[in-house]
């Protein structure tokens, strides 16, 4: 497109942009401090930046498309190919991933609760959820794809078995988090185990929980994803990518990648807002609120 | 053993090393047992088709003996991955493609690989958004956004894209490895490298200390318990990242390899060691960064 311009010329126009970009960014910073944008425009900004970096170095130095497609070409396949990628949303998203997630996540939470009851259960299981923690959980893949087929239930089997764990962990240490005092306090209200349960100790877990449920969704959106490399039906985010990236159509990859990755940041946020809601009254929720961040920011 | 845990008193060192090990053990024992009777339970039905339906009168323990000593099984029984993994490692040549320990150490090599540049790029960032507001404020939330997108499915692309520029082995894999350890490490720095209070800067400023001093007399050290546990994860994720590395290229080497052909082949005992072999590799990996923490980080806090 610009191959007419000289390399000086170029080199010039570039560097000008990006002093324009590193002041701009600054300056929005500087006026962000007061919290006038909210505290989403200075990062809004600099990826908007970053994709003005981005497109602009791909036409002017004709970087070959198979190596990185401009971000208008992206958003073009994107647009082309809406239909195919919805149905491999559905098919790695809505089936796969949150169906996983669900089972793997009430499974731990269940027995999170029914261990806390005994100690030697709990000193048996935890040592076991740490080691799970340092193996590679990927790798069941290709037996669950054996199992159950190449179809969705594999992946969320997958899933299920990597959202497991993170989950029994924090369900028993936010068990653990209710005080004495407290719990001295339920029972001279004469409440009984499953009333002190669902009353004070859930609550107090909250946090533990929606900690897991953070790790958990991106957790699940990989298992799902890898586990489609395995084989699957002719859907799924992960077989786009891996057969679309084979044919060197990277346009549409890239756009399945956008895909995926805006599903999970959209999972990730939808779990941060119901989390803000459900556990209002926990200090590390408070202090992003107010002032408080202002102070101890540096 | 029946001993309740009383904070700061402990029993006998026996007794205490039993109360520890014996649930433990129990719960492995439960899982043995329960893994062996599953074995049975789904590998009856192509035992029953394929062999004992041509004679009859077999009995139940016909039954489990052939099931647990299937050739392509669709569970196998734990002695037969223990026997297929000890006759890979010490039944070939350390170089052969067919032990598992030459496997291990490709993935383990790219591994190393990602993981020290996932570090370096994870400090050299926290280093920047530490010492700079703006970069703080622009580029840390993109840090974190990193984190929500599946990272893993770009290993296919960046496989491809160094393909086609001539970059083939080690080198792809650990790019990937890098992306996902550069984060927990960034981001636990971050928080370390800010931990130092008010107090401990101020005494350090009436000591006339420089930038340069305060950062590496005080925030460094400060760090370190915050840096651990995530160096702990992030080479816990460098290994996922190694293995899921070597699925796309169809390599011919590592432990992902090694479950890509036993999954087309159908091989589950193949597909299995190469599993308990990349657990054992995780559990090493992590016991080596634990090692080093203790060595540098003398008195444990923990």
């Amino acid at each position: 497109m610009s191959t007419a311009l000289s390399t000086p010329v170029l080199v010039a126009a570039f560097a000008l942009l990006l002093i324009v970009a590193v002041l701009s960014v600054r300056w929005l910073a500087a006026v962000d401090e007061r919290n006038v944008f909210g505290r989403l425009g200075t990062p809004l900004l600099f990826g908007a930046w970053v994709l003005v970096f981005w497109e602009a170095s791909m036409r002017a130095f004709d970087v070959p498309r198979v190596l990185l497609p401009a971000p208008s070409l992206i958003a073009q396949s994107l647009a082309n190919g809406i239909g195919v990628l919805a149905g491999d949303f559905a098919q790695t998203v809505l089936h796969s991933a949150l169906i996983g997630l669900v089972a793997g996540c009430t499974l731990g939470f269940v027995t999170g609760v029914l261990i806390d009851r005994s100690p030697f259960l709990q000193r048996g299981l935890l040592p076991l959820a740490a080691l799970a923690s340092t193996v590679p959980l990927v790798g069941i893949a290709p037996i669950m794809v054996m199992w159950f087929g190449f179809d969705w239930h594999s992946k969320a089997a997958v899933v299920v078995v990597m959202t497991f764990f993170p989950m029994l962990v924090n369900t028993l240490a936010g068990l653990a988090e209710s005080g004495h005092m407290e719990r001295d306090l339920m029972r001279s209200y004469g409440a009984g185990y499953w009333r002190t349960l669902v009353a004070l100790r859930i609550p107090v877990a909250l946090p533990f929980i929606f900690n897991a449920l953070k790790i958990n969704s991106t957790l699940a959106m990989i298992g799902a994803i890898v586990a489609e490399f395995f084989g699957s039906p002719v859907a799924g985010l992960g077989f786009r990518i891996s057969t679309e990236a084979a044919r060197l159509n990277m346009g549409l990859v890239w756009a399945a990648i956008v895909v995926a990755a805006v599903a999970g940041s959209l999972l990730y946020g939808l779990l941060g807002w119901v989390e803000r809601r459900a556990t209002f009254w926990h200090p590390s929720i408070r202090t992003t609120a107010g002032a408080v961040q202002n102070a101890t920011g540096r | 053993m029946a001993a309740t845990e009383v904070p700061g008193k402990r029993g006998s060192g026996l007794g205490a090393a039993w109360h520890r090990v014996a649930p433990v053990l129990t719960v492995l024992a439960v899982v043995l047992v329960a893994w062996h009777a599953a074995a049975v339970w789904l590998n009856a039905p192509q035992v029953i088709e394929r062999t004992l339906s041509s004679q009859p009168g077999w009995s139940a323990l016909d039954l489990v003996r052939l099931t647990l000593s299937m050739d392509r099984p669709v569970l196998p029984a734990p002695h037969q991955i223990a026997l297929d993994l000890f006759d890979s490692v010490f039944g070939w040549p350390l170089d052969s493609p067919r032990n598992l320990l030459f496997h291990a150490a490709v993935t383990s090599s790219a591994t190393l690989l990602g993981f020290a540049m996932g570090t370096a790029l994870g400090a050299l960032l926290a280093v920047a958004i530490v010492h700079s507001r703006t970069l703080e404020r622009s580029l840390f939330p993109w840090v974190i956004a990193s984190q929500t997108v599946p990272v893993l499915a770009i290993a296919p692309i960046v496989i491809v894209i160094l393909g086609s520029m001539g970059m083939t082995g080690t080198f792809p894999k650990a790019i990937i490895s890098m992306y996902l350890c550069f984060f927990p490490v960034a981001v636990a720095l971050v928080k370390g490298l800010r931990s130092p209070g008010v107090l401990e800067l101020e005494l350090l400023h009436t000591y006339a200390a420089s930038k340069t001093n305060t950062f590496w007399m005080l925030r460094v050290p400060a760090s370190l318990p915050f840096l651990f546990p995530a160096l702990r994860v992030g080479i816990a994720a460098g290994l996922v990242g190694a293995i899921v590395g070597e699925l796309p290229t169809g390599a011919q080497a590592g432990l992902g390899a090694r479950l890509l052909t036993g999954s087309y082949y159908g091989n589950t005992v193949q597909i299995w060691s190469a599993l308990v072999m990349s657990a054992l590799l995780g559990l090493v990996l992590t016991g080596c960064v634990a090692l080093v923490e203790r060595g540098v980080t003398p008195g444990g806090r923990r």
